[in-house]
Parts: structure tokens; C-alpha cells; sequence
């Protein structure tokens, strides 16, 4: 049982309005059932409930707004269903219901004070990026995973108004992986040196693999990858995000690499794991394999940003692209936030950016767009979570490569 | 009286149960609009869970269960309660958010494994306020 504060009580009792009473009431539950017997004082809140999913998701931010609802710590919007830079790529007259309301949904939550940062990538930007044992509210599921594994934040993954309430509460309950216990690894997965070596120039798509083995393999415990040697920042976005995919991975650990893992044993606590499994050459081969609905055609379009493309990811595009432009049958889009754009502007790079005739677009992403948009029918990427979810969501083919695979695809207009 | 449960998220339902084998994401495996089970790995799909006490293992995936099956109950076609055996905020966050605004109800009560498998598919089943199951 929780002992309340007096503005907890206070905001229970109505005192405070409907819309406090309605967070406080949803929060005391949540951590009634999850057997938390405090609050955790949380750092910031980037939320998903800003995505627009029916007519309730705007109820209950204009219920927010008329009932004396107010954020207690900075929030963060997770990406949209629409573009408000490139509204074509979801035409209104296809879905006006859903187009209207998440325009109207967007402009809503900016109004209860929120940052609009319209991005699934909020570690991109300092004010998104939360320090080692920093506990904060994350929703989507690839940044709840980042947060916990990269960056040693603390969060669960917040489902829909669950993430509004603990935001304007400012604190969440003191359960699951906001707990010292509930971060510990239960499941080894070991990569075996041939893996290694079979992919020491491909460590970008080894990334989203790996993810994807995590994902459907871990069930709900805590993952530790011992035996790879080095990863990028964005190699481990690729791993939360793939993992987060195929399976529900919120947390993993990389023995040497992330913060919770110097070593094996500080990871697992000191106890033995619950299982181990081999990461060997067949397995990794055979995932990659199944990430691509088919290997050879003429390439309609070129997806990049799942999550949004960070400054260095864009740099190695145009290193790949060295001076050449996409050809005309293809489409290369690449998805990011307004931050990235900025910086992108600073640095210059975006006019070489468009000479290429790259498309940038903020806001959302590529995977959940309608095909009338122009996506056609056979569509390569590098990312494991877009070759996850696409092939069902869009009803496209898929193949799934490295980044420099997919700018070969992009100029050439083909893949084989 | 069949059994007795801890309440998640209060309220009264009377209906027919219907037993899941497996977990569902209420998001993308559930259509709010029909009130019937889409997702076609789900050994139910195609079922019907309008004004039914849903018995499930729990839900999967997606953070945005709780507003899909707020919008089911929105619309009157959501579950009339539901059985889990797993503490489940995100069902607990959609009935109570549905609940305040529009007043629906759809109790979230947390049974054991044995009460579970003891309630039989399509028998008449009501939920009381306390959690008590007749």
C-alpha cells in the first residue's frame, strides 16, 4: 500500500480538477497492480498518446484541457501519424478522419504544453536524453529501449494516457524496470567469433539481426549479448529497435559496451542465467534472410530513418552516395526529426542532401504510410523494424540490406 | 460463487465468457470498429468479444492497446469485462479512461490460473463490484 503525499491526496480528492483526479486515480492503480509501494520522481516524458489512434485519442486531451489538466515535467512527443512538411505522403482524401484528427490531435497536445519534437528518435537531442539511473516516462516502444539499455535511464514502456498522467503527476511507480532487480539479465545470448568475423564489414546490418534474435527469442526477460566486440550508437538504435519489433525487449545489456555491463556477472547480479543461447553464423544468416520478402526487382522506393536518421547516419549516407543521385524510378525518403533538420542546415548538409534528390521528411515515418503515397510495390531498407512491420501494414515486398546496399538500390533504380 | 478476484479497475458486468488461449494486442489485433478479434496467429480470430467477459492470459505489445480498447468501449462494442492473470496496466488505463468519459464500464479483474480454468467458455458469468464472480 502507498503512502500518499498531500498533493497526492489532494490531487485524488478532485481538489485539483477532474483531469489531476483522473492521473492520479489511473497512477495509484497502475501501482497497485504492479505491487510498487512508492512514486518515483520522474525527469521528462516523451509520449505516444500524441498518436492518433480514434476519436478517443482526442477526447481525452480535450477532457485533459477542459478539466484543469497541466504537465509537471518537460514532454516529449513521439512521431505522428502525419508529416506537417510533407502532407502528401498521406493524402487527406484517402483517410479524412484520420488525417483531420491528428492534425487537430498534434495541435492539442502543443496546447497542454507539450515540446513538439514529432519524433520516435528523442535521444537525438539533449533535452531528450536522460543520464545513467535518470528515471523518465517512455512510450514508443524502440526509445523506451534505447533509454533503459544505452543510456541507463530507467523507464517501462507506458501505454496510451498511462504516459499523459504519469507526466502530469510528475512521478511513476516504483515497479519493474525502475527497480534495481527488475534490470538484471536472465537470458545469455552469446555471439559466436564466426559471426563476428562473417560480418566485420556488414556491423550495421549485424545490428538489426541481432535486435531481431533478442526479440524473438527473450520473452520477458532481460537479454545480455556477451561476444561482440564494438558497436556505434547507431548500431545499438538499431538493436532497440529491431528487438522492440519481433519481440517485446525493453532493456538488454552488451557485456563491455552498455553502462549496467562491464561484465557478465554485474549484468546477470551475480547469479547463474535462466538460459543461454548460441548465436551462431546459421542463425544470423538465416534471420537476415527472413527479413526480405524477396532478393532481386526494380526498386520503387528507398526507406531510411526507422528510427529517425541521426547527423552520422546521414554523413555515411553521403559518403555512400558519393556524388551521385538517385535514379529516376526511385524514391529515396528518409525519415527524422525537426532537430536533425536543423543541425543538418547548420552543418550545410542539406543542400547536397537534396541535390541527390533525397527526400527528407519529418514528423512520422515511412512504415505505417499509405502505399497511394508512392512507396509501389517493391521497397528496400536498412532497417529490421520497417522490414518487420511493412510487408504486413503496407502490403509491399521488402528487402532488407545495409545502408550502402540500399544507396546501390537507390541509384541504380534496381536490386539483385 | 465461482471464485473471487483483485480488482484492478472496479465495475459491474453480466455476460457470456469467452476464453483466450493466448495473449491479444487489442492494437492491430483487435478491430474496435467490429468489436472481433483480427490478428490471425490468435487461435480466436475472428471471434466476437462485444458484451463478453474476456478471460485472457493478458495483453500483448503495442502501447497503444489502451486506446483501442477505450475507442471499443466508445463505441459499444468492447468486452463487458475482463479476467486476466497478469497485472495488466494498459487494460486497466483504457476501461478507466473510457470510463470517465463516457461512463462505460468494463471492470479488469486479476484471477488466478485454477479460477481461470475453471470458468467454461460461453456460460453466463457477472462480476461484482468486489470482484466476486457468480
Amino acid at each position: 500500500m502507498i503512502t500518499l503525499s498531500q498533493d497526492e491526496e489532494r490531487w485524488l480528492s478532485g481538489a485539483a480538477g477532474r483531469a489531476m483526479q483522473l492521473a492520479m486515480r489511473l497512477m495509484l492503480s497502475a501501482a497497485e497492480a504492479t505491487n510498487a509501494t512508492e512514486f518515483v520522481p520522474i525527469e521528462f516524458a516523451h509520449i505516444n498518446s500524441s498518436f492518433y489512434s480514434g476519436e478517443i485519442s482526442l477526447a481525452f486531451v480535450d477532457f485533459l484541457l477542459a478539466e484543469g489538466g497541466h504537465l509537471a515535467v518537460p514532454t516529449h512527443t513521439n512521431a505522428s501519424l502525419i508529416s506537417c512538411t510533407t502532407p502528401e505522403l498521406r493524402p487527406l482524401d484517402r483517410t479524412p478522419a484520420e488525417v483531420a484528427g491528428a492534425e487537430r490531435l498534434m495541435q492539442r497536445y502543443e496546447e497542454l504544453g507539450c515540446t513538439p519534437m514529432w519524433s520516435c528518435a528523442p535521444y537525438l537531442q539533449p533535452e531528450g536524453r536522460p543520464s545513467l539511473g535518470q528515471h523518465v516516462i517512455g512510450s514508443e516502444s524502440n526509445a523506451v529501449s534505447f533509454f533503459n539499455s544505452v543510456l541507463g535511464a530507467r523507464t517501462n514502456k507506458y501505454g496510451d494516457f498511462l504516459d499523459v498522467c504519469g507526466a502530469m503527476i510528475g512521478r511513476v511507480p516504483h515497479s519493474g524496470l525502475h527497480t534495481d532487480e527488475g534490470r538484471l539479465a536472465r537470458h545469455v545470448f552469446r555471439v559466436d567469433e564466426a559471426v563476428i568475423n562473417a560480418y566485420s564489414a556488414r556491423s550495421d546490418t549485424l545490428a538489426h539481426v541481432l535486435g531481431i534474435i533478442l526479440g524473438s527469442r527473450s520473452g520477458a526477460l532481460v537479454p545480455v549479448i556477451d561476444g561482440l566486440p564494438a558497436a556505434t550508437e547507431d548500431e545499438l538504435k538499431a538493436i532497440a529497435a529491431a528487438g522492440a519489433s519481433s519481440g517485446a525487449v525493453e532493456l538488454f545489456h552488451i557485456v563491455g559496451i552498455t553502462p549496467e555491463a562491464p561484465t557478465l556477472a554485474d549484468a546477470l547480479g551475480g547469479r547463474t542465467p535462466a538460459f543461454e543461447t548460441l548465436v551462431d553464423l546459421s542463425l544470423v544468416n538465416s534471420t537476415l534472410a527472413s527479413l526480405s520478402t524477396t532478393t532481386e526487382g526494380d526498386v520503387s522506393a528507398v526507406c531510411l530513418g526507422t528510427p529517425h536518421f541521426s547527423i552520422a547516419e546521414f554523413i555515411d549516407l553521403l559518403s555512400c552516395l558519393d556524388g551521385r543521385s538517385v535514379s529516376d524510378q526511385t524514391v529515396l525518403f528518409v525519415t527524422t526529426s525537426r532537430a536533425v533538420l536543423t543541425e543538418l542546415e547548420l552543418r550545410r548538409l542539406t543542400g547536397p542532401l537534396l541535390a541527390a534528390g533525397i527526400q527528407i521528411v519529418l514528423d512520422t515515418c515511412t512504415y505505417y504510410t499509405p502505399k497511394p503515397s508512392g512507396l509501389g510495390e517493391l521497397v528496400m531498407t536498412n532497417s529490421a523494424k520497417w522490414a518487420y512491420y511493412a510487408p504486413g501494414i503496407l502490403g509491399v515486398d521488402v528487402v532488407f540490406g545495409g545502408l550502402s546496399d540500399c544507396v546501390e538500390a537507390a541509384v541504380s533504380g534496381h536490386v539483385r | 460463487m465461482i471464485g473471487h478476484g483483485r480488482v484492478l479497475h472496479a465495475g459491474l458486468a453480466t455476460g457470456p465468457v469467452i476464453q483466450l488461449d493466448e495473449p491479444l494486442s487489442f492494437w492491430g489485433g483487435f478491430d474496435p470498429v467490429t468489436g472481433t478479434i483480427i490478428d490471425r496467429a490468435h487461435p480466436q480470430v475472428g471471434a466476437s468479444l462485444v458484451g463478453c467477459i474476456v478471460a485472457m492470459p493478458g495483453s500483448r505489445g503495442s502501447s497503444a492497446t489502451p486506446g483501442a480498447l477505450g475507442e471499443a468501449l466508445r463505441l459499444g462494442t468492447g468486452p463487458a469485462g475482463l479476467l486476466v492473470t497478469k497485472p495488466d496496466i494498459n487494460l486497466v488505463a483504457g476501461a478507466m479512461v473510457a470510463a470517465t468519459l463516457y461512463n462505460s464500464s468494463c471492470p479488469v479483474i486479476l484471477v488466478d490460473e485454477e479460477t481461470r480454468r475453471q470458468i467454461r467458455s460461453g456460460s453466463e458469468l457477472t462480476i461484482s463490484i468486489d470482484g466476486r464472480l457468480t
